[in-house]
């Protein structure tokens, strides 16, 4: 009885750290331990550790724990608002502290999951760091009652001054840290959170907390860490995936300035070792290395294409949803309508290009490094340099940018690690230049999707049929999770269930089928990873339909979305916002999408016009968000403003094309990024409905290149089926 | 060996003289503010001023500048953050992940020198630096807002 108490003990108290269904990383077989009980008590190096999630000062700063990564999404800002929001502190007094991965391990886990993807952060933390933040407060206010010797109910606090109504006596957080630290902390479950309504400082459109440092060039990213005595790496991969590295000639490049050595990385992989990167990355370009390119350099964008157009009719599809007999009603229906969409590889091209400084000495090692998932960074640490868990450190430094680059899967950490391992002692900087960068990305998978609808003699819609071909982020991470074809996740927004990613139609006869269809190319999660191509597949398909029935854009979606009410309340929040019907300049025009992902709502209104030579300008799109819980307007409104830039830059120029087993597109020359110049004015309305807590960072991305496209089909009267637009013939 | 005035001051460094600016700010000067982000002068994360106008770093190579040539990189634009276009910066909350800001803020510091009051369509012109963030919309709110307080 003891022992199976024990067993499910343990059970619920690990973790392993398998970031592949969230983050699409691989699942690295390390178990963390996950803790149930408050941590006891650490001295903090200056002030008091009240609790996990806050250290208090002597001169009341509030020093907020962070365990979620910023790439430039706020996180940090928005999870401190919600510690502070239950702390009762002076928001003009709160810093924060990003905790380790080693000091998360050797606390049995008192911070939780640190992976930072799938528009995460706040969702699923916000519940734990707001009770961490409450349990703080009542631990400071029983200090300042016990040393007043007052019942605790007789205190009350305002801005981290506490008050004794009684005797007007009056002290603060700073003064009464260190005896409250001493206290035990409240059991959780007995913690009541605030109702929204009476929030503060969550919920306003508070200054980010980490733009001083981003202004003036002080912000240390982990491609600017300085060592001493640390070497810099510059690395290439065999450009056909899967392809193996056969040779290099060493001696071509002896006593190039600052040369300290070839290092054979992996099987796939050379890099060179110097004093500076700069001398490092010229040695390498000078370098004579043969490949050995496989089975892979065969392959080709054209191949792939045809693989993939043999999945749209093949009988092998697994049939996701099937409600009603979508294909009878179809075949029967007064009007078909028929379309084959497809959406191409894309790459994430984070403005900071990987990079990971690893230092190994005999029984430590460390590494500094942008990551997603600084937990699975330590463990590609320990397990890539054979250094016990608890002898390792991650140091993350804010991302310059993540995207889905950074998650689960650590190949450069593991790189930098077996290049490190050739220098005992010495830290090593490596860097991938963006050639590399562009070259060995996780890509947003490739697909093509054809679709059919039938309409019955009043136009309404009784029967569609979507079936996407195209390749499994899943399969590339594990393919015995998805041996037998069965992703759900490739059809992320298609799903019935609500909470999620739930489709917003409701049709009579429904069948969705996905036929896997993989490719040598590597694959993984891109902002918004599945959301976008498949709203793209049924927001431009729905648009199509709408014409072929006659209907008006808005309206004939509205008739399918009485079951969906958020959904519906969103598009009718856009279309407001965005004057959907009322008169526009001459040669503008509107469309509109909407789409589920990530827990939240989304739809967009956009204004394009489409010149004599084909030139699209977009020049207005208004996005209406409900992601239930809004902690800071104008950070959410920063992200939206993003998801559209993001959203064109792959609209208008994304892809990333393959030739002889390799990508063709290897730097912002060929894979061009939306400027300044063709950026819409954006207007972001915010329809929180706080009754639910859903994601920012990634649902408004769905929805910006469908209601594009939308309104390019209203000004040129043809429907655009293929990405980029910049291959698009439109006039 | 190159001789550089990097903000005001005169650095003697040992390098290749096809070592790109970028490198030398960075790796042999220490300033790490300037970033790389394409090294193929597209992307403008490189950018700093060089005798007051904007230039991208990563492709310029010391051997062809002199010791009068005046380099101000971010570190040098002002010294408490105090230039209008940082300070406008802050106010708009323009930065995410910040890590193409420093060229942002150069570029913008260099428009602004030339054209005080620029139109939409100046900026358009001269703020081609890529943010994979898409804080455009605030870059251009900023500069207005910086182009206002310095006439102000």
């Amino acid at each position: 009885m003891k022992t199976q108490r024990d067993a499910r003990d343990f059970s619920r108290r690990s973790f392993i750290v398998a970031t592949a269904a969230a983050a699409g990383g691989l699942a690295i077989g390390v178990r963390f331990p996950l803790g149930s009980r408050p941590a006891e008590a650490q001295p903090a190096a200056d002030g008091a550790e009240v609790h996990a999630w806050v250290v208090v000062k002597p001169d009341d700063t509030c020093v907020i724990r962070i365990a979620r990564s910023e790439m430039g999404q706020g996180t940090r800002t928005g999870l401190a608002q919600l510690v502070a929001e239950e702390l009762e502190c002076d928001w003009k007094k709160v810093t924060t502290e990003s905790i380790t991965p080693g000091q998360n391990l050797a606390r049995q886990r008192v911070w939780g999951e640190m992976s930072t993807g799938g528009s995460r952060g706040i969702r699923t933390s916000q519940d734990y760091v707001r009770r961490g933040g409450a349990a703080a407060r009542m631990m400071l206010l029983q200090a300042a009652a016990d040393e007043w010797k007052v019942p605790v109910s007789e205190v009350s606090v305002a801005s981290g001054v506490i008050t004794h109504a009684g005797s007007s006596r009056k002290t603060t957080y700073g003064k009464v840290a260190a005896a409250a630290a001493k206290l035990t902390p409240p059991d959780p479950k007995n913690i009541t959170l605030k109702n929204p309504k009476d929030w503060k400082i969550a919920g306003r459109p508070m200054k980010r907390l980490d733009t001083a440092d981003k202004l003036n060039g002080s912000q240390v990213y982990a491609i600017d860490v300085k060592l001493p005595g640390m070497l810099h790496a510059a690395i290439k991969a065999c450009p056909v995936f899967g392809g193996k590295l056969a040779s290099y000639d060493e001696s071509k490049i002896a006593g190039r300035p600052g040369l300290r050595g070839v290092v054979k990385v992996n099987e796939s992989t050379v890099a060179v070792v110097a004093d500076t990167w700069w001398r490092a990355k010229s040695a390498l370009e000078a370098l004579p290395i043969v490949w050995d390119e496989g089975a892979g350099a065969s392959a080709s964008s054209a191949t792939i294409a045809k693989h993939l157009e043999d999945g749209l009719a093949a009988s092998d599809a697994y049939a996701f949803r099937n409600e009603g007999d979508a294909v009878a009603a179809i075949s029967g229906a007064a009007k078909r309508v028929e379309a084959v969409y497809s959406t191409p590889f894309l790459a994430h091209a984070t403005m900071e290009p990987m990079n990971c400084t690893v230092k190994i000495s005999a029984d430590r090692a460390e590494c500094w490094v942008p990551t997603q998932n600084s937990e699975a960074s330590l463990a590609a640490l320990s397990e890539q340099s054979g250094v016990p868990l608890a002898k390792c450190e991650v140091y993350r430094h804010d991302l310059g940018g993540g995207f889905g680059r950074r998650g689960g899967n650590q190949d450069y950490v593991r790189q930098a690690v077996d290049i490190a391992k050739q220098f005992p002692g010495v830290p090593v900087k490596m860097i991938w230049s963006r050639e590399e960068d562009m070259a060995h990305d996780f890509y947003r998978p490739i697909s093509q999707c054809r679709l059919a609808a039938g309409l019955d003699e009043k136009g309404a819609l009784v029967g569609l049929h979507v079936r996407i071909s195209g390749q499994s982020i899943n399969a590339f991470v594990n393919p015995a999770l998805v041996a037998n074809g069965q992703d759900a996740r490739q059809l992320q927004g298609y799903t019935d269930k609500p909470g999620d990613a739930q489709l917003g139609y409701t049709v009579p006869n429904l069948l969705i089928e996905y036929a896997m269809r993989n490719t040598h190319v590597p694959v993984g999660p891109w902002r918004g990873v599945n959301t976008n191509q498949n709203a793209v597949y049924i927001e431009c398909f729905v648009e199509e339909v709408a014409r072929a029935a006659g209907a008006d854009s808005l309206e004939f979606r509205r008739a399918l979305m009485a079951k969906h009410p958020k959904h519906l309340a969103v598009l009718n929040a856009a279309a407001d916002k965005g004057g959907w019907g009322k008169p526009l300049p001459a040669g503008v025009h509107r469309g509109v999408a909407q789409f589920m992902g990530y827990g939240s709502y989304s739809a967009a209104v956009a204004e394009v016009s489409v010149s004599r030579e084909g030139a699209v300008k977009v020049h207005r799109m208004v996005l209406a968000l409900d992601c239930g819980h809004a902690v800071n307007p104008d950070q959410i409104a920063a992200q939206v403003e993003g998801s559209v830039a993001y959203g064109l830059s792959a609209a208008f120029y994304g892809e990333c094309t393959v030739s002889n087993g390799r990508m063709t597109e290897l730097n912002f020359d060929r894979y061009q990024i939306l400027r300044l110049a063709e950026m819409p004015k954006v207007e972001t309305v915010i329809v929180p409905t706080y009754d639910f807590w859903g994601g920012v960072g990634e649902p408004t991305i769905s929805v910006v290149t469908p209601a594009v496209l939308n309104a390019v089909f209203a000004a040129t009267g043809k429907p655009v089926r293929s990405l980029p637009l910049k291959n698009v013939k439109l006039v | 060996m190159a001789k550089l005035n990097i903000n005001g001051r005169i650095r003697d460094v040992q390098v290749e003289a096809e070592t790109p600016l970028l490198w030398v700010i960075r790796e042999h000067v220490g300033l790490t503010g300037t970033k790389y982000g394409c090294g193929v002068a597209q992307c403008g994360a490189c950018s700093v001023h060089l005798n007051g106008e904007v230039v991208r770093s990563c492709m310029l190579p010391v051997g062809g500048l002199k010791a009068t040539d005046k380099i101000v990189t971010i570190e040098g634009l002002s010294a408490t953050s105090s230039h209008p276009v940082q300070k406008a910066w802050a106010e708009v909350d323009v930065p995410q992940c910040g890590y193409c800001q420093s060229g942002q803020i150069m570029a913008a510091a260099a428009l602004l020198r030339k054209k005080p009051r620029p139109t939409d369509r100046d900026i358009d012109e001269a703020m081609t630096n890529i943010c994979r963030c898409g804080t455009y919309q605030r870059i251009r709110a900023a500069v207005h807002l910086a182009a206002g307080r310095k006439q102000a």
